[in-house]
């Protein structure tokens, strides 16, 4: 194989080609074959063109459709391969132009070579368990250099490319790393002092327990859980309203501080509803695949969106734990990867079962809410409450079954009685004749010939109408109006409003006697008018009637029934009926109606009027009588002997509905205890969790992976390039995610131990932290990746931390081996050599270098400030977000007229600030945070001028800088130089050279003239933020040394961790 | 921004190393002055701009304003008139046309689905008879500029996705946005703004419609930093633009120099060529304070440019104000300028609403046309006009006389281009008499996609990303070119 250019080699240092000698398939072939070939020749086998699969050696081997061998081993002259890629024709070039794919030179000898040396095939290695391999034994100085297993391997490939480590950082800049990585927070400069105090061998490591068991830790290592998960506080999708999914949070805050094991970390997210009799934390846990977004759009179809709530917990189980990529397989075999579309779908049987509508409707929907399946979570407090509500719910039922018993008695009474009042002639509406007709507000009445009332004299804005009547024992059902022209008033018509119309805002009525200890007030349930003038119907009034017992009544009511009444063509008597609920009357009693005028329109009273009053069932009443169902009369009047249970049904029916009986209040009363207990849960903390159907959904492969094409029906199956399902373990999502944690299993240790990697050294040992299929970028160090692994899932070598031995799945044991390591202390000096060789890093001849994490960045500059206000969990926050931000686009949902917190959510850990997903937190997408929206495993790492200025002027930042500014004055010393080296020791963790600090305090000097000349600016400048400086500090000099604060805190090697 | 690419990011391998050569030469001659830092940023970067490769031929337009109307316009009331229709009026929308496609749950319940016609008058415009109804005057009145292709669908009937797909070429979250390719692709040719701004409207035609989402101007999997820069309506166009008060641009200089000072030296320590960059990226925020509000301060522009934008101009945040602004981004080289006006959601009452629609955009779109042609900016400007569907034509709910509303419908809508590139006054696709179907030559949004990289450049085919071990691109394994409407 020629060698390569030089400098393609320093770029190249990791790829294939560099490895002179034998080929490796998976090293140096797959990647070429993969990348170049499979998309038509690889394991989507309804595509493979020719009928050959270059990712099958058997196909390979065999003669294609077109009778010429692909491949013939040992023999690369024979191979149609080998003519295909070199050929100069483009009509049998491969690969074709059109895919835009090329070979270059080197890889085309490599495939040469490789045919030559035999074609030997390995399978992925993402697909193969991984095995322990032996650490490396080095010597001489890079064997002084090891402190951990970890740095055996880094040094044997360092030693193989000739570069040597960097010495060990500063013990400043080592646990100012260390700090920012364990916990997402930097050092206060006493914990630096006492690290630079102790001199002791286990001073570095003291410092690392230390942060792994502080709760900070938790707090910062969910942070990037959550970007995975999808977490968020809002719904997603059009409306995006708000949802509660923050007690998921902090259950893996809390299962992360008290060091949880992986593998039990992924079986209560994954499966926590199907562990035998599982608790409360391990349902709150099965929230993890309810995060996902929910449509609320309107005219959406459920099942489409079902469908793809289900398909997401596929692809982010599939790339959480494994960094596959099952999504490619929703409407085809994967192109890549040895995973059918079918399989996809047997996958997809384990989550399809969720009882679940797909989308959000309703109130939840605009208002924010959690859909079902849910639990709620109260506190002890608020379940003994639960309980009580729950003992009257029983109580009122109780009741409820003896009223039951008595009802039968009650009701052949009644029967008898009825069926008499049925013999005569029913009148239904009874003209009353008051005792009484007052006006609140002064107006007189005078009584007409007809038996109406007759308004006059002074007409007041919104007047009330108090009638008052005796009236006979028996029962009240409801109350008739009418309302009638008269001369006398303005425009002839029948209201007393300039224009003759008049809007009645409500009815009330209650019957008072002495054998009363209360007035019984009447229920209106329902009103029905002859005539009613668009926008003012009738209804509206019993709709606004306040509820016996309410004590408010509505000052105004705007809405009412009116009837055109200035319109001299509508000038007709009107009628208005309301029934309510029956009202037993007893001997001796009064009635008091009152009319009420409470419109927006002043003097609508109404002019001249009558009353009636009804005692029959309300289900017969109408406006001009009564009418009883003939079937009903029939039934009445047959022997009750001989009733048909049809008839029997209809008597027992009108009964219940249409009488005051025990049964009917004792219904009501359950109904009162019911809705007390659903408004009480309505105000309690809930979560989404999973939770399955009683009866599995039917799972089918979907043609094109369209909700609306079902094909097949598939079984919950695993794809057949990976293991089986352990022994003894269900075939369901509970097995499924044993599965991913049995040790079989080649891909869950190895996708962690390198997304921790990531965490810690900048780049994973795979650079594809997404992908671990047949595309994954090959492995830096693959020897130490299948190592770790093996480790994590059976330690040998893992530290004890705090004292405590690790573990199987121990993510702090592994966490410490790591940052324990000597490629992980060494200094990040960049040496001409080692950026030349290894622009990226990936082979570790220095320290790892990078910016911090959105999050980071916001907590170090409210940490240093000493405006951090720090506490664990609860709801999500809202610090400063510029006006208008959630407004600008979106008129949908609750989420809207963004209020920032005034108190402590002003200052709380970023990973606590509340999450609206269409328009996330816009510094947090400044700084490559993901939207949310889907399963993110990998972020960006940019760098742009929209960033630097949120550091210079994001209210957050100015404020931050103010409060490090009195730091500086109070804290730090008594002259300029003094207070700038301590904010410097402050922000970066080491003392400031002597030039650092003169290039400080020459612009402290100016800017504090300045601001001596300019009061009003310096007060300008010192009062942003919500909390306000001490008046004891001079504005002028605060001004200027907040400027100065602001300076340090946008310093590269302060959002650098390095 | 000063991009070149890499400016505005986080470095690539590649321009790792290319710096640390030159920089180590120059630091061992004696340490490189701050100044020269930027410069040596640009130079360093291969192919000047963007990719290497792209464009990959020259392209007809330089740049793109896509004036997206959001929620999605009814074609039948504004370009692809249907008079046959009067004779239907009323009538269910027979069985042979509709062919059992499926309905948004708004109205696959409604018990018949009565044929609404239009209630306004069409005529034919400019030399080429390019048809236009009565709300559009002004558009109309430069129908010769446009392309009007009333053969467009796509494959979503709701909103949310159906906008996502316009956008990204997926109906699901995560995909990269067309802007956002485009930045990635050619990078910036303005060195003190974005490659790619976004302004968004309310409509006057319904004010409760449908919202926006960031995801829509996001970069997807791209790196974060090619997504579309959201000019804000109120307070800083650019977040975050302003100094503090009490903080002029003197003290902001100031504590730069100080700021850049100190990050040379910790550079000079430790020679990490990231430093550089972020040095380079506090002097471009400089720069973009200045270069920002002076883009925004339309206090110079004549009282007939004012005029011509319509009454609206003048206030922020407007759909014209909006198209003035984006007049000003294309001078100045923004690449990709995209406007969403919303308020095209017109499910009831839609005579009304879309009225108010029109007095919000037709006069404004048409201005900007006129103004680009004016300054000789048209010829390589692409302009794109439309929305994310079309519209029945059956009513939803009921119809009469006077009103009437549409459902979604995603099987044909219109779309207008105009400038760089497209051929003028071209009618292109038909739909049948009810406007359901697509009779000639059917479009796909891929297609559309396709067709606009190719205008800026771009063969859709290469301009791609790895990602999860595939390269993926904006018209996913689709997209077909429009000749013909290309000029």
């Amino acid at each position: 194989m020629p060698r390569l250019p030089l400098l393609l080699l320093g770029l190249g240092v990791l790829s294939a080609t560099v490895h002179a000698g034998e080929i490796k398939f998976n090293r140096d072939v797959r990647p070429i074959l993969s990348d170049n070939c499979f998309a038509c020749h690889g394991p989507d086998a309804q595509k493979a063109k020719g009928n050959l699969r270059l990712d099958l050696r058997e196909s390979a081997i065999k003669p294609a459709e077109s009778g010429e061998i692909a491949i013939v081993p040992g023999k690369p002259q024979s191979s149609e391969l080998i003519k295909r890629i070199f050929t100069d024709d483009t009509g049998e070039l491969m690969p074709p132009p059109k895919s835009h794919k090329k070979l270059s030179a080197a890889q085309k000898e490599t495939l040469k070579t490789w045919i030559a040396q035999g074609a030997h095939y390995e399978q992925h290695w993402g697909f193969t368990k991984p095995t322990r391999p032996d650490v490396p034994k080095l010597s001489g100085p890079l064997g002084n250099w090891v402190r951990t297993p970890i740095d055996a391997f880094i040094g044997a490939r360092l030693q193989q490319e000739n570069l040597s480590p960097q010495p060990q950082a500063t013990k400043e800049t080592l646990i100012r790393r260390a700090t920012l990585d364990l916990t997402g927070l930097p050092p206060t400069p006493q914990e630096v002092d006492a690290f630079l105090a102790d001199s002791s061998e286990s001073a570095y490591e003291k410092v690392v327990d230390r942060l792994l068991a502080s709760p900070r830790y938790g707090e910062h290592i969910a942070a990037n859980w959550l970007d995975i998960a999808r977490y968020a506080d809002s719904h997603g999708f059009q409306v995006d309203s708000s949802r509660m999914m923050w007690p998921w949070r902090d259950w893996v805050i809390n299962a992360l501080n008290s060091n949880m094991p992986f593998d039990q970390f992924t079986v209560e997210q994954l499966a926590g509803d199907l562990l035998p009799s599982a608790t409360r934390s391990q349902l709150v846990a099965s929230g993890f695949n309810r995060n996902h977004r929910i449509n609320g759009e309107g005219g959406i179809i459920d099942e489409e969106w079902r469908i793809e709530n289900v398909i997401d917990r596929v692809e982010t189980t599939g790339l959480t734990w494994m960094a596959l990529t099952f999504n490619c397989c929703r409407c085809h075999d994967h192109k890549y990867d040895p995973i059918t579309q079918r399989e996809f779908y047997q996958f997809f049987a384990y989550f399809n079962d969720v009882a679940e509508r797909g989308s959000i409707q309703g109130e939840s929907n605009r208002s924010g809410g959690n859909p079902d399946p849910l639990i709620l979570l109260p506190n002890a407090e608020q379940e003994k409450k639960q309980a009580k509500l729950k003992e009257e719910i029983k109580t009122a039922e109780a009741l409820r079954d003896g009223a039951a018993k008595q009802l039968p008695s009650l009701q052949s009474e009644w029967e008898k009685e009825f069926s008499k009042q049925l013999e005569h002639d029913i009148v239904a509406w009874k003209r009353l004749e008051p005792t009484e007709v007052k006006s609140a507000g002064g107006a007189t009445f005078t009584h007409q010939s007809d038996g109406s009332w007759l308004a006059g004299g002074t007409n007041p804005a919104n007047d009330t109408y108090e009638i008052t009547t005796k009236i006979n024992a028996g029962q009240l059902t409801g109350i008739l109006l009418d309302v009638l022209p008269d001369e006398t008033l303005p425009n002839k018509s029948l209201g007393r409003g300039a224009n003759g119309n008049f809007v009645l805002s409500g009815v009330e009525a209650e019957i008072t006697a002495p054998t009363l200890p209360e007035p019984r007030v009447a229920e209106f349930t329902s009103a029905e008018a002859s005539y009613q003038q668009k926008g003012w119907e009738v209804n509206l009034i019993v709709k606004d009637q306040p509820k016996p017992g309410a004590k408010e009544k509505k000052e105004k009511n705007k809405s009412g029934w009116a009837v055109d009444g200035n319109d001299p063509a509508k000038r007709q008597p009107r009628k208005a009926m309301f029934l309510c609920n029956p009202v037993e009357i007893p001997e001796g009693a009064t009635l008091t109606i009152r009319l009420l005028h409470g419109s927006q329109f002043g003097d609508h009273n109404i002019g001249r009027f009558a009353l009636s009053t009804t005692a029959l069932p309300p289900s017969t009443v109408k406006l001009e009588g009564a009418k009883i169902p003939p079937t009903l009369r029939a039934a009445l009047k047959a022997d009750p002997a001989k009733r048909t249970p049809t008839q029997q049904n209809e008597i027992t029916k009108f009964y219940r509905e249409n009488t005051d009986n025990p049964l009917k209040r004792a219904e009501a009363a359950v109904a009162k205890a019911k809705k007390a207990l659903d408004d009480f849960n309505a105000t309690l903390p809930s979560v989404m969790v999973m939770k399955d159907l009683p009866k599995p959904r039917e799972a089918r492969i979907l043609l094109r992976g369209e909700y609306d094409k079902p094909g097949d029906k598939v079984e919950r199956a695993l794809p057949a390039a990976l293991p089986k399902l352990p022994d003894g373990v269900p075939n369901d999502r509970l097995g499924l995610a044993k599965w991913l944690v049995s040790p079989e299993h080649p891909l869950t240790a190895r996708v962690w131990v390198n997304r921790a990697w990531e965490r810690f050294f900048g780049t994973g040992i795979v650079k594809t932290t997404e992908n671990f299929g047949s595309q994954a970028d090959w492995p830096s160090h693959m020897d130490l990746l299948d190592w770790l692994a093996c480790e994590f899932m059976q330690p040998t070598a893992l530290p004890p931390v705090n004292g405590k031995p690790a573990q199987a799945w121990d993510m702090k044991a592994m966490h410490k081996l790591m940052v324990m390591s000597a490629a992980y202390r060494q200094a990040a000096t960049v040496t001409p050599q080692s950026l030349e060789k290894d622009p990226d890093n990936r082979l570790l001849a220095r320290g790892p270098r990078f910016r911090l994490p959105a999050e980071a960045v916001r907590d170090q500059a409210l940490a240093i400030s000493g405006l951090l206000v720090e506490k664990i969990g609860g709801p999500s926050v809202k610090p400063y977000m510029p006006t208008a931000v959630w407004d600008e686009t979106s008129v949908y949902g609750n989420l809207r007229n963004y209020q920032a917190d005034t108190g402590e959510g002003l200052y709380r850990r970023t990973m606590y600030t509340f999450w609206k997903r269409t328009a996330a937190p816009p510094t947090m997408l400044l700084f490559d945070s993901p939207s949310r929206e889907i399963c993110t495993v990998k972020l960006s790492r940019t760098n742009t001028p929209l960033q630097a200025l949120a550091l210079l002027n994001e209210v957050t930042y100015v404020e931050a800088a103010r409060k490090l500014a009195e730091r500086m004055i109070s804290e730090g010393g008594a002259t300029a130089d003094d207070r700038i080296a301590w904010a410097f020791r402050m922000a970066t963790s080491r003392k400031p050279a002597a030039e650092e600090i003169s290039v400080l305090s020459k612009g402290l000097a100016a800017r504090l003239e300045r601001y001596k000349k300019d009061g009003e600016a310096a007060k300008k400048l010192i009062t942003q933020g919500a909390s306000k400086p001490d008046a004891k500090f001079d504005a002028a000099e605060l001004a200027a040394y907040t400027m100065t604060a602001n300076v340090l805190l946008n310093l590269d090697e302060v959002i650098t961790r390095e | 921004m000063n991009c070149n690419d890499h400016c505005f990011s986080g470095l690539d391998s590649e321009t790792r190393a290319a710096l640390s050569r030159r920089t180590f030469l120059q630091r061992a001659a004696g340490g490189i002055g701050l100044a020269a830092l930027g410069g040596l940023l640009q130079r360093s970067v291969t192919g000047g701009e963007g990719l290497a490769g792209f464009p990959n031929f020259p392209p007809k337009a330089k740049r793109i304003i896509y004036l997206f109307q959001s929620g999605a316009p009814s074609q039948m009331d504004l370009f692809d008139p249907k008079p046959e229709m009067e004779k239907q009026r009323g009538k269910n929308l027979p069985d042979s046309i509709r062919k059992g496609q499926r309905l948004t749950t708004m109205t696959s319940g409604q018990k018949s689905f009565p044929v609404a016609p239009s209630m306004f008058k069409f005529a034919q415009h400019g030399k080429s008879g390019m048809w236009f109804s009565e709300l559009m005057p002004h558009m109309a009145g430069i129908a010769d500029e446009f392309c009007q292709v009333r053969s467009v669908f796509t494959e979503a009937i709701n909103h949310d996705p159906a906008i996502t797909f316009m956008q990204t070429g997926s109906q699901l979250a995560g995909r990269p946005s067309i802007g956002s390719w485009v930045a990635y692709g050619l990078g910036s040719e303005n060195k003190d703004l974005p490659a790619y701004v976004v302004l968004t409207s309310f409509g006057s035609g319904r004010k409760d419609d449908q919202p926006l989402y960031d995801r829509l101007w996001g970069a997807g999997f791209l790196p974060a930093k090619h997504q579309g820069v959201k000019f804000r309506n109120k307070g800083d166009p650019v977040l975050y633009l302003s100094n503090p008060p009490g903080v002029d641009r003197e003290t902001r200089r100031e504590t730069l120099d100080e700021l850049g000072a100190l990050n040379k030296k910790h550079f000079d320590t430790l020679g990490d060529p990231d430093i550089q960059t972020r040095i380079a990226q506090y002097e471009m925020a400089f720069r973009m304070q200045a270069s920002v509000p002076d883009l925004t301060d339309t206090s110079k522009e004549s009282k007939e440019t004012l005029e011509m934008y319509g009454p609206d101009v003048k206030t922020p945040g407007t759909y014209a104000a909006n198209c003035l602004l984006a007049r000003r981004l294309a001078e100045r080289n923004v690449r990709f300028i995209q406007l969403f006006h919303m308020g095209w959601d017109h499910h009831g009452g839609l005579p009304n609403a879309i009225k108010g629609q029109c007095k919000d955009t037709d006069q404004p779109t048409a201005a900007l046309i006129k103004d680009l042609k004016q300054r000789g900016l048209l010829e390589d400007t692409l302009i794109v006009w439309g929305g994310e569907f079309g519209r029945t034509i059956y009513s939803q709910g009921a119809l009469t006389e006077t009103n009437y509303g549409r459902d979604h419908h995603p099987r044909c809508f219109t779309v207008l281009l105009a400038g760089a590139g497209i051929k003028k006054g071209l009618t292109f696709g038909a739909t049948d008499e009810f406007s359901y179907n697509i009779t000639e030559h059917p479009i796909h949004v891929h297609d559309l996609n396709a067709t606009i990289l190719h205008l800026i450049g771009v063969e859709h085919e290469k301009l791609t990303f790895r990602f999860q071990g595939r390269d993926f691109r904006l018209t996913d394994i689709h997209g077909e070119l429009v000749k013909p409407i290309l000029a």
